[in-house]
């Protein structure tokens, strides 16, 4: 009864966030490939979870070698053959989706945390705080990321968690400069004026005024990057600089096949596919969500 | 402002950035936990070779010091010599440079010209079904994995049409046979000058493969750009008067609107070339290209920190330099922007 | 005044409709128009009333497939422009019909210099050299009254202030000698005082080269300062079409006299008066007379059957039960329904 009441007594007093919601499901939903998309990263996360269950020789997909089978080419027993190790490749496709998921939704989440409220804090201020935040991330960003996040590694030494540590150190600042735009073109805004000369504490300013409204562009980017975060992991791993062999990583494994493409071609092409199959779908949404989220970019 | 003014302060603020830069590369190598002088002396050293590595390389010194050491002989030219090769990081990087730009221009170029047409034609079509098949193309091209295109075009093209070369740069009995005079330091463009004809086909062939695979993400890349970027300028009201004044439909599209619209593609370029200056480590890498990606793979997986600081220096005041150069060629395109 | 010689564009019985998300927008409904060699018409409306759909629907620069004319022919010099080709269409526009709108920064692209772009129009349509070109773009900014010289050429649209923006509108429109001009509240995005600028400036046209031009205007006073004849439209149709002097001070249409009602004439703001009801939505028009809902005279037939023209004066045409009706009943000469106060009716028309 009380759960019931106070659920409608919040569905009335949300019924405008309701309605805007369900429209913007509605315009994301029409949009087909941003379904796939979902539908992809989904099944994918649900892959990784599971992986143990439905992978057909998890020990192998862990990185045991077996090698009475090696180089066996796809057949019903190994539906994407076996590496030179044996290995039965579809497990660890399987087993590979873990690493760039954990990889790329961690460091993504890091990066925000760090570059959105920096952004926010630069952008509302203004003046000196802004100036030295603003030249702090133009040098970062005169480095191309990935340049950026190979020589870190390469200092650092080769693991997953100093790959992740790279890629936060090298992407940060585009988070900065997102959310410092927005915040600068809302500095001036009536509303937060009067809530200035109110006397609310600038911290709260930000956190209740600002970032919410840099909310949309950032979950868009977030989207978008998460592809490009899987990309540049995996291809720190497959120049040895990322996961370490017997581990199953897809760039990995890429990197693994690449000497044998031209006789064993399924080695390094599965794990590829699995890879371009992701951050396609991560793509989709991400340019559904910007239609959804990010008005002033309209394709 | 005048447009000299922009141009002046411009090139200042890219200077301090490239000041930042090598700040930032003296900064990492001195952070991280490895220590420069034990990999300078190789693994299996005694302690005291070490100790003499630390003061041989300065390394003893305070890091105020070593830093002022460091930017002194950067500008000097002096970047120190490779753990690896021997010789100076500087000339080293001089003489793989040349190659990877052949690369990177030509893929640039072919990915410029096809994004901005393609990109300009789905916004011409908006919402038929050219524009979704041309959406799940350029975007395509911004998730393929270039390491993995790269094997797949090689398979494709090598192994089943026997088409292309598989790598390298050249074929061994072209280059024995008709030797290029080294020029400009790019194969193809030397083979072209000098008139070198047996040599440019080889050249042109070898470079087809490496350059498709790094043209895929600023193609779909520029495409993208150039596709919202004109829907944007094509709702403009000066394309309805134009309109109205009997300018035909291509004229708006490729004129009225594209010189609007290419401010944004500018940039994205720019971006791109970024993009491309680490791409092409993986495709050199696959497509055994002698260039400087190669060179900066293998001395990443060698711990040539020298050659790597070197690299990493290079390749970001190339991308500054580019960057100043699409904001310069902004502010001519579009006269606005000096005034901003 | 010099009215009427040859019928340069006739309008008849224009039918437009739009589709739109919510359903079809009936936007023209049966428009008729006709525009003489030299002669400026007033075309008078609230927004939304169809003025601009009419002007780009002569131009043919409508949105298709959104956009579809499903009746009425446009006659341009008696051709119809309704059956011409896109390509067609496409050399007539520039050369024997433009149109310029209401913001001159936006219309003007920024990122060219002014004298290359009337310099275009020109080639585009003249296919002259570069250098007869040049000469004939220096002769269109002189007669826009905008120094024809070099410095004028080469600037950009930001450099010029709003008034001369639309000089130059003007000059890139007339460059290659149209007869008929459409110009869309030119002087809309103006201050007032450079919008008296502008507005001589199109009978400064007229006079020297014989421009003929539909000005379209939401603002009686604007029209009344300008124009020969009017063209009052509501929600897609005309209502009432005369020279200037005769609608203005002796309208008929009771749309007409509520819009003039509205223009201050040295009242006070208290005083002033607005027409009761909102513009009808055009999806789900009113029957009959779409006016009717609005109309402070509305008889039985109004909402049964659309009125049709009928003369109220020499050249003074108006589509009204009521006033039809009015001028039937009168015997003697005719007597104008309700006259608006005295005072500002000499004000706004011409000498």
């Amino acid at each position: 009864m009380t759960t019931s009441s106070s659920l409608s007594d919040w569905r009335v007093r949300h019924q405008a966030s309701l309605d805007e919601a369900r429209y913007n499901a509605r315009v994301f939903f029409k949009d087909k490939l941003a379904v796939v998309g979902l539908v992809i990263i989904v099944v994918t996360i649900a892959v990784a979870v599971l992986a143990p269950h439905i992978a057909p020789y998890p020990a192998q997909g862990r990185g045991d070698s077996n090698l009475k089978e090696r180089f066996q080419a796809p057949s019903t027993h190994h539906l994407m053959g076996t590496d030179n190790q044996g290995r039965d490749i579809l497990s660890r496709v399987i087993y590979g989706a873990r690493i760039p998921l954990i990889i790329s939704f961690t460091v993504t989440a890091v990066i925000v945390i760090i570059g959105v409220p920096l952004g926010g804090i630069a952008g509302y201020y203004g003046g000196r705080v802004d100036e030295v935040v603003m030249r702090i991330t133009d040098v970062f960003l005169a480095f191309p990321s990935l340049i950026l996040a190979i020589t870190f590694v390469a200092f650092l030494g080769p693991s997953i968690r100093n790959v992740m540590i790279a890629i936060v150190v090298s992407w940060w600042p585009w988070y900065t400069r997102l959310v410092r735009g927005v915040a600068v073109s809302l500095r001036e805004r009536p509303y937060v004026e009067a809530a200035r000369t109110m006397g609310v504490r600038n911290l709260t300013i930000i956190w209740r005024h600002i970032l919410p409204n840099a909310f949309g562009p950032v979950i868009v980017q977030m989207t978008l990057d998460i592809g490009t975060v899987i990309l540049a992991a995996a291809a720190l791993s497959f120049i040895g600089l990322g996961a370490q062999a017997p581990t199953a990583e897809w760039g990995l494994m890429i990197s693994e096949g690449k000497d044998y493409i031209l006789q064993q071609w399924w080695i390094g092409t599965f794990a590829g596919l699995a890879i371009f199959i992701l951050v396609l779908a991560f793509n989709f949404v991400g340019d559904g969500l910007r239609d959804v989220l990010d008005p002033r970019s309209k394709r | 402002m005048t447009i000299w003014a922009y141009v002046v302060r411009r090139i200042a603020l890219a200077v301090l950035v490239l000041f930042g830069v090598a700040t930032i590369t003296f900064l990492m190598v001195r952070i991280v936990p490895s220590d420069p002088a034990a990999v300078y002396v190789g693994s299996n050293a005694r302690p005291e070779q070490i100790a003499q590595a630390r003061r041989d390389l300065g390394l003893d010194k305070p890091l105020y010091v070593q830093y002022g050491i460091y930017m002194k002989n950067l500008v000097k030219g002096d970047w120190g010599d490779s753990l690896r090769t021997k010789r100076p990081v500087l000339n080293d990087i001089m003489h793989f440079l040349p190659t990877s730009l052949e690369l990177i221009i030509t893929a640039l170029v072919v990915a410029t010209i096809v994004g901005v047409i393609f990109g300009v034609t789905t916004a011409h079509r908006k919402g038929t079904w050219i524009d979704l098949v041309m959406r799940v193309f350029s975007t395509g091209g911004v998730s393929i994995p270039a390491f993995w295109l790269a094997l797949m075009l090689q398979i494709a093209f090598f192994r089943v049409l026997h088409l292309l070369p598989v790598a390298g740069q050249s074929d061994i009995f072209v280059a024995q046979a008709h030797p290029i005079t080294a020029i400009t330091g790019m194969p193809v463009v030397d083979a072209l000058i000098t008139g070198n004809w047996p040599a440019f086909t080889d050249s042109a062939r070898h470079l087809v493969l490496p350059m498709l695979c790094l043209a895929a993400y600023p193609m779909g890349v520029i495409m993208r750009m150039t596709r919202s970027s004109m829907l944007e300028a094509m709702g403009n009201d000066y394309i309805r008067m134009a309109r109205a004044l009997g300018v035909p439909p291509r004229t708006l599209l490729y004129k009225d609107a594209l010189k609007n619209a290419f401010g944004p593609v500018l940039t994205v370029i720019g971006l791109t070339f970024a993009y491309s200056l680490t791409g092409t480590f993986f495709v050199e890498l696959i497509f055994a290209w002698p260039g400087l990606g190669y060179y900066a793979t293998t001395s990443i997986l060698s711990m040539d920190y020298p050659a790597i600081m070197g690299v990493t220096i290079m390749v970001a005041a190339a991308y500054v330099l580019v960057n100043l150069a699409v904001d310069l060629a902004q502010a001519f395109l579009d006269p606005r922007i000096a005034l901003s | 005044m010099s009215a009427a010689t040859a019928e340069l564009l006739a309008i008849h019985d224009l039918r437009l409709q739009f589709r739109s998300m919510r359903g079809l927008v009936k936007a023209l409904d049966g428009v008729e128009l006709t525009v003489h060699d030299g002669e400026i018409l007033g075309l008078v409306g609230e927004s939304g009333c169809g003025k601009t759909i009419t002007g780009l629907a002569v131009l043919g620069l409508l949105q298709r497939p959104q956009a579809e004319i499903t009746s009425g022919a446009i006659l341009y010099r008696g051709d119809d422009l309704l059956a011409k080709t896109d390509a067609q269409m496409q050399k007539l526009r520039g050369r024997d019909i433009s149109m310029v709108f209401q913001d001159p920064l936006a219309s003007l692209n920024p990122v060219f210099a002014v004298g290359n772009q009337i310099e275009d129009v020109v080639r585009l349509h003249k296919g002259v050299s570069r250098k007869e070109a040049r000469e004939t773009t220096y002769k269109a900014l002189a007669s826009v009254g905008l120094p024809p010289d070099k410095d004028t050429f080469k600037r950009y649209p930001h450099q010029f202030s709003g008034g001369m923006r639309q000089r130059v509108c003007m000059a890139m429109a007339l460059a290659c000698g149209s007869p008929l001009l459409i110009a869309d509240e030119p002087t809309t995005a103006l201050d007032v005082t450079i919008q008296a600028q502008i507005l001589n400036l199109l009978l400064k046209l007229r006079a020297e080269l014989d421009v003929a031009q539909i000005l379209i205007t939401h603002n009686v006073g604007v029209a009344a300062q300008t124009c020969d004849r009017i063209a009052v439209m509501y929600a897609g149709s005309v209502v009432e079409e005369g020279p200037v002097s005769e609608v203005l001070k002796r309208p008929h249409h009771p749309y007409t006299i509520a819009l003039y009602q509205c223009l201050p004439h040295g009242r006070t703001a208290a005083e002033l008066q607005t027409i009761p009801g909102t513009v009808p939505d055009l999806i789900d028009p009113p029957t009959g007379c779409r006016f009717h809902p609005r109309c402070s005279h509305v008889m039985e037939i109004c909402p049964t059957a659309k009125p049709q023209p009928v003369k109220a004066a020499e050249r003074h045409w108006v589509s009204c039960f009521w006033a039809a009706e009015g001028a039937g009943l009168s015997a003697g000469p005719f007597r104008p329904p309700t006259p608006p106060d005295a005072p500002g009716t000499d004000d706004g028309a011409p000498a």
